[in-house]
């Protein structure tokens, strides 16, 4: 074991697999020679190669069809969207090939497109989005949003070995804020499976990404309050591990859904509604959902801070939970 | 605004530990016209003595409760009936009615202000033992007492009236917590200690307090202090089952010590992958379920059953699994059918299914049907003995108890006896004498012993 960085965990992961599989190549805006904007690459085209570690030009449609066309053809590429917001360049691609192709045709694509995502550094409208849910809704995607840097390097392998086109969603703030121990060997975390980040039984917080960190703290606050917390980190959100966030609604009975993404048609809200037809029975109170408002993410800080859910918020909305 | 509209006077919740009141005086007399809000009559608690306002406007038609009498919070005073009364929203100033129809009929009909009685309502509010009263009058009005969905369930499954719980949730609202709390501590918040009351209250020929519930055996009477919560329906069950059982087999018991080194040091081995892999957990039950399935083949009377002046024996294992309900409250005994193609994870995987299933209501009627031998788990409470109870028809039933650290005498590399610290398991045997002698019992546990304490990975 080592401690990582969530930074130093994605690289770990990626040159993991790009050492075991020669299949795994990597492409995107400037992940060559410069390493990549955010340094995940950094070396890797000293240690595979210019044929493996590729430089592409400012386009992501590209980005994604060469991927899509190579995948079909055998290989295992891993794309970097610089920011995770351009990758709506590449919709047509993912959402009408990559997506579709293993239903029309039986091949498969096992595609996985690495987004730096999620705001919080004053980056603006461009360059601060969690755009999960989107492609949550479209069948035949995978989205990950690892939260650790365990588990960033365990499902990084996960989404490279899955034979779908995954949907990797790294979170920029957490990129150098979080460390953790990490496995130095190879080892899989799998998709689709939630893991309790704290155990509580008066509510049940579903969170994912950076949020799972700002739920930490608001929990401890509740600790004080004498309300026990139960956190799960959904680390996959499609496919989502809906029985452990089922099993853990039956038990507190009262559950908020947490995330930094928008809030109408967020993924929470696919949440929340799964909790209220399938445990319905089992609720002491309405499930309540804490997301950003439904605007572009602002660029001023103070703005930012009132756009992006915070402690205080989540305190707040733990408490009116506990008082129902 | 119906003028057949009428609404009830009940005796008002004064305070949390209030339970009764006093009337001391009646503001108005039956036939008298009452305004919304009006001073309606005074009464008298232990804490308090106030007026109490009218719920609604209309006509006093009928005093239930006179002056003096002291009755239950939740109780029908009176009745306001006739021109004017306006259910709806003049039920909402009663300070906090709740009787106990009210509370069974919130859960079900938010806005039930004057609903004409139904049968529903009367079959609702009868087996709720602390309930008071009468089933004829039309149900009561009670829009506030807001009953989430959970504690509608507890409620129900406990036989328990949400109306008599303290709640401690936004307006007074019973949360989950209250009702668990209320049933745990054994109903005693819904009357607490009043010496005397009960008893003088109901000289009015009305409502006024408790008439004991008159099932059909008549029961002891209640002793002060007592509590009742009506049997559910698999308590019966249960119930008859177990008695007779006990009246059908000649139960012996045989117990034997199982050394799970073995078994403990390949379940941490498979543990992660089984998790990661499968999700499932590969307990000690598993194992001894494993190996139980595998000695019952050669056990086939173990696995028979006695069917008139037949033996039964049979070609397959259909193991139950005794799975715990409701916190030990219940009891149901899931069935894996034919245990013996099944391997160490597929054990695991239909175990854990069917445990899970059974504590979410999941199970389908066939599935807790045509065991064939049953295997029960006390021991994750630290037990390590017990002499359960044979599920009929079967012939036996496992008991599986706490694996405890415990000095062994073992051989070492020289054949020198050594005391070592080793993981002991008892299992039992219970079985019916009438089929299985306690020497073929006997046998079968040296067996399933041997199996458990040589595990061989390969073979399971």
């Amino acid at each position: 074991m080592a401690e990582l960085t969530y930074l130093q965990a994605i690289s770990d992961g990626l040159r993991t697999e790009m050492r075991r599989d020669k299949r795994v190549f990597v492409i995107g805006e400037d992940v060559g020679v410069y390493g990549g904007a955010f340094k995940v690459t950094l070396g890797f085209q000293e240690e595979f190669g210019h044929w493996r570690v590729m430089d592409a030009p400012l386009a992501e449609t590209a980005i994604v069809g060469a991927c899509t066309g190579a995948a079909m053809m055998g290989l295992r590429p891993v794309a970097e969207m610089q920011f995770a917001d351009f990758i709506s360049c590449a919709w047509d691609h993912l959402v009408t090939v990559a997506a579709k192709q293993r239903y029309r045709a039986g091949t498969p694509v096992p595609i996985t497109v690495r987004l730096p995502s999620g705001g919080g550094f004053s980056g603006g409208p461009f360059h601060s989005q969690n755009p999960e849910s989107s492609f949550a809704h479209i069948p035949g995607l995978k989205c990950v949003c690892p939260a650790t840097p365990e588990d960033a390097k365990g499902l990084l392998i996960s989404a490279i070995e899955d034979p779908n086109p995954v949907l990797y969603f790294e979170h920029k703030h957490l990129y150098r804020r979080i460390k953790g121990e990490v496995p130095e060997e190879r080892y899989t975390v799998p998709l689709g499976k939630a893991r309790t980040h704290r155990e509580g039984s008066d509510i049940s917080l579903i969170t994912w990404g950076a949020m799972v960190y700002t739920a930490e703290e608001a929990a401890k606050q509740l600790d004080d309050d004498g309300v026990s917390v139960e956190i799960i980190d959904l680390r996959t959100v499609m496919p989502w591990d809906k029985t452990a966030v089922l099993e853990s609604a039956r038990k507190t009975s009262k559950v908020l859904v947490l995330h930094e993404d928008t809030r109408t048609g967020g993924f929470g809200a696919e949440i929340a509604a799964t909790v209220a037809e399938e445990a319905f029975e089992d609720l002491d109170a309405p499930v309540r959902r804490i997301a950003a408002p439904d605007t572009p993410v602002p660029f001023s800080p103070p703005l930012e801070k009132a756009f992006i859910p915070q402690v205080e918020d989540v305190t707040k909305g733990l408490r009116e939970l506990a008082e129902y | 605004m119906a003028t057949t509209e009428t609404v009830d006077v009940v005796m008002p919740q004064m305070g949390v530990s209030v339970s009764e009141g006093t009337i001391t005086k009646w503001l108005k007399q039956e036939g008298e016209q009452v305004e919304a809000d009006e001073p309606l009559l005074e009464i008298s608690t232990d804490k308090v003595d106030t007026e109490v306002p009218s719920p609604g406007s209309g006509t006093l038609t009928q005093i239930f409760v006179q002056e003096g009498a002291t009755v239950d919070v939740g109780t029908k005073l009176a009745v306001i009936g006739g021109e004017g009364a306006d259910g709806a929203s003049s039920t909402d100033d009663v300070p906090e009615p709740a009787t106990a129809q009210a509370a069974a009929e919130s859960a079900a009909v938010s806005d039930a202000a004057a609903t004409p009685p139904t049968t529903d309502t009367v079959e609702e509010a009868t087996p709720a033992p602390a309930a008071a009263s009468e089933t004829t009058e039309p149900s009561s009005t009670n829009g506030k007492t807001f009953v989430s969905p959970v504690v509608a369930k507890i409620a129900s499954e406990h036989g328990v009236d949400p109306s008599q719980v303290q709640g401690t949730g936004r307006g007074g609202r019973v949360t989950k917590k209250d009702i668990l709390n209320f049933i745990e501590s054994g109903g005693k918040t819904a009357a607490p200690a009043q010496p005397e009351p009960q008893t003088q209250a109901p000289s009015a020929p009305a409502p006024a307090a408790k008439e004991a519930p008159t099932p059909a055996a008549a029961p002891a009477p209640s002793q002060p202090g007592e509590s009742f919560e009506p049997m559910t329906a698999m308590r019966k069950g249960i119930a008859e089952h177990m008695r007779g059982s006990l009246d059908t087999s000649a139960h012996v018991t045989s117990a034997i010590e199982v050394d799970m080194s073995r078994v403990s040091a390949i379940r941490a081995k498979l543990k992660k992958e089984y998790q990661q892999s499968y999700g499932v957990n590969p307990t000690y039950l598993i194992f001894v379920a494993r190996a139980a399935a595998e000695t019952l083949r050669e056990y086939p009377w173990i696995n028979g059953e006695i069917r008139g002046d037949q033996i039964v024996t049979r070609s397959y294992i259909n193991l139950g699994f005794a799975v715990e309900l409701q916190d030990g409250k219940g009891l149901i005994v899931p069935v894996v059918k034919n245990a013996e193609t099944l391997n160490l994870l597929g054990m695991a995987k239909a175990v854990t299914d069917i445990a899970q299933r059974a504590r979410d209501k999941k199970l389908l009627p066939d599935e807790v049907q045509g065991g064939t031998f049953t295997i029960t788990n006390p021991g994750g409470y630290g037990t390590f003995h017990g002499t359960p109870v044979i599920s009929q028809p079967q012939a036996a039933i496992l008991g599986t108890y706490a694996v405890v650290k415990r000095p062994w005498v073992v051989q070492d590399e020289l054949g020198e006896d050594v005391i070592a610290v080793r993981p002991i398991m008892n299992l039992t045997l219970t079985y019916d004498h009438r089929l299985v002698d306690g020497a073929l019992a006997g046998r079968f546990l040296r067996d399933l012993r041997e199996k458990l304490e040589t595990w061989d990975e390969s073979a399971y």
